[in-house]
């Protein structure tokens, strides 16, 4: 077991114990290990390596849905390493499906202007959208405007349950948005 | 949304312990098995000498092999499940491979004039519907389980899932089925069980991708 993976999985026990600190800071590590990871895998298997934030964010959003497979006995960066690699060929797999268009289709998207920017970024912009209306409340108050659990139900007038429930809720269907989408 | 905003919503919620996939795979068969065993009672149950039939060795490993693949089948599902835990499909062919041995010693035990009538013995027809009728409730049960955990690859953990809900399926029919000869159990209930693995593999590969 490397250095790394005992420090991750030593943030990961802290975090499953309510430690905020600890799991902000593992989440930033795994973004930082896994973007170069990503990008490689994806040029590799003939996909774009401008996808490569939005497979980092299904990544993150995965660690955070399914971090109780995790078992603590194990090491962690198998764990990590497996549920990565599952992401990036999913995304590339539906990249891959979106390939069997027709080529008159292409070409029509080729000679209009493009619709979206083709930054990753933004797919799970406009998915934030597709939220409703609540969930997409929570999820922006505390994504964009940094507030707490507490301060998001205050300010929306809703209990700090309701708000932890319209939060999984939000990051459940953010998570299986790429499946539905694209 | 950046992935900074995304790293700050997930941590304004650090995630609970949560139930291991284990646990929830125990609770969930529970009442998977509870529904397959109830129509069992509904719309078989056992055969009428089944007190007797317990003395006798070859009705006896009927149930005990069904068993054994189910418990096997559950224990690579629970790795299947986690992401990196080297999940192996080996410990499987435990129970074929004993199966195999079984179905040896029963063609040196009996004349070779009664194989073909112990082969096809008097159910298979029922056999090979009733064994996956009563697998779907713990194949549901088991796949919904499943759906919690994250399986890399949803069509192996489906196929194991019908295993285990076969091998479950099973071990109740065999209460009822008159066939005893290892020579019917080895062909007929691991056809039956093939059909649960494979509508294991069509449903997992469609709903346990996550």
């Amino acid at each position: 077991m490397s250095d790394r993976d005992r420090e991750w999985a030593a943030l990961m026990r802290q975090a499953r114990g309510g430690d905020r600190a600890a799991y902000d800071r593992l989440l930033r590590e795994i973004a930082q290990a896994m973007r170069p990871l990503v990008r490689r895998g994806l040029v590799r298997h003939g996909g774009n390596a401008s996808d490569t934030e939005d497979v980092v964010q299904d990544i993150l959003i995965a660690v955070h849905l399914k971090q109780h497979t995790w078992d603590e006995n194990r090491p962690f960066a198998p764990w990590l390493s497996a549920l990565a690699r599952y992401k990036t060929i999913d995304a590339l797999r539906r990249r891959g499906r979106r390939a069997e268009v027709p080529i008159e289709d292409f070409n029509d998207t080729l000679a209009a202007p493009p619709a979206e920017d083709p930054l990753a970024a933004r797919d799970v912009t406009r998915s934030l959208e597709k939220l409703p209306e609540r969930q997409r409340a929570v999820v922006r108050t505390i994504a964009v405007e940094g507030a707490s659990i507490a301060q998001t139900a205050e300010r929306l007038r809703m209990s700090e349950g309701a708000v932890r429930a319209a939060l999984h809720r939000g990051l459940a269907s953010l998570g299986r948005n790429g499946e539905r989408t694209r | 949304m950046k992935t900074d905003d995304l790293i700050r919503t997930l941590s304004a919620e650090p995630p609970a312990r949560g139930m291991t996939v284990a646990a929830r795979l125990a609770l969930a068969l529970v009442p998977g098995l509870a529904v397959a065993a109830l129509l069992f009672a509904v719309i078989l149950g056992p055969r009428d000498d089944v007190a007797t039939a317990f003395g006798h060795v070859r009705f006896v490993l009927k149930p005990i092999e069904a068993l054994a693949l189910a418990a096997l089948a559950a224990l690579v599902l629970v790795r299947l499940a986690q992401p990196g835990a080297g999940a192996s499909l080996l410990a499987l062919l435990a129970v074929p491979a004993a199966l195999l041995l079984a179905v040896a010693v029963e063609l040196v035990l009996v004349p070779r004039a009664q194989w073909a009538t112990l082969w096809v013995g008097d159910n298979w027809a029922r056999c090979l519907s009733l064994i996956p009728l009563l697998a779907l409730a713990p194949l549901a049960a088991a796949l919904l389980a499943l759906r919690h955990g994250a399986p890399t690859r949803p069509a192996l953990a489906g196929a194991v899932a019908g295993v285990l809900a076969g091998g479950l399926g099973a071990a109740l029919y065999a209460i009822h089925c008159t066939d005893d000869s290892p020579l019917f159990v080895a062909t007929w209930y691991t056809l039956a069980i093939a059909v649960t693995a494979g509508l294991g593999t069509f449903l997992g590969a469609r709903l346990l991708r996550w």
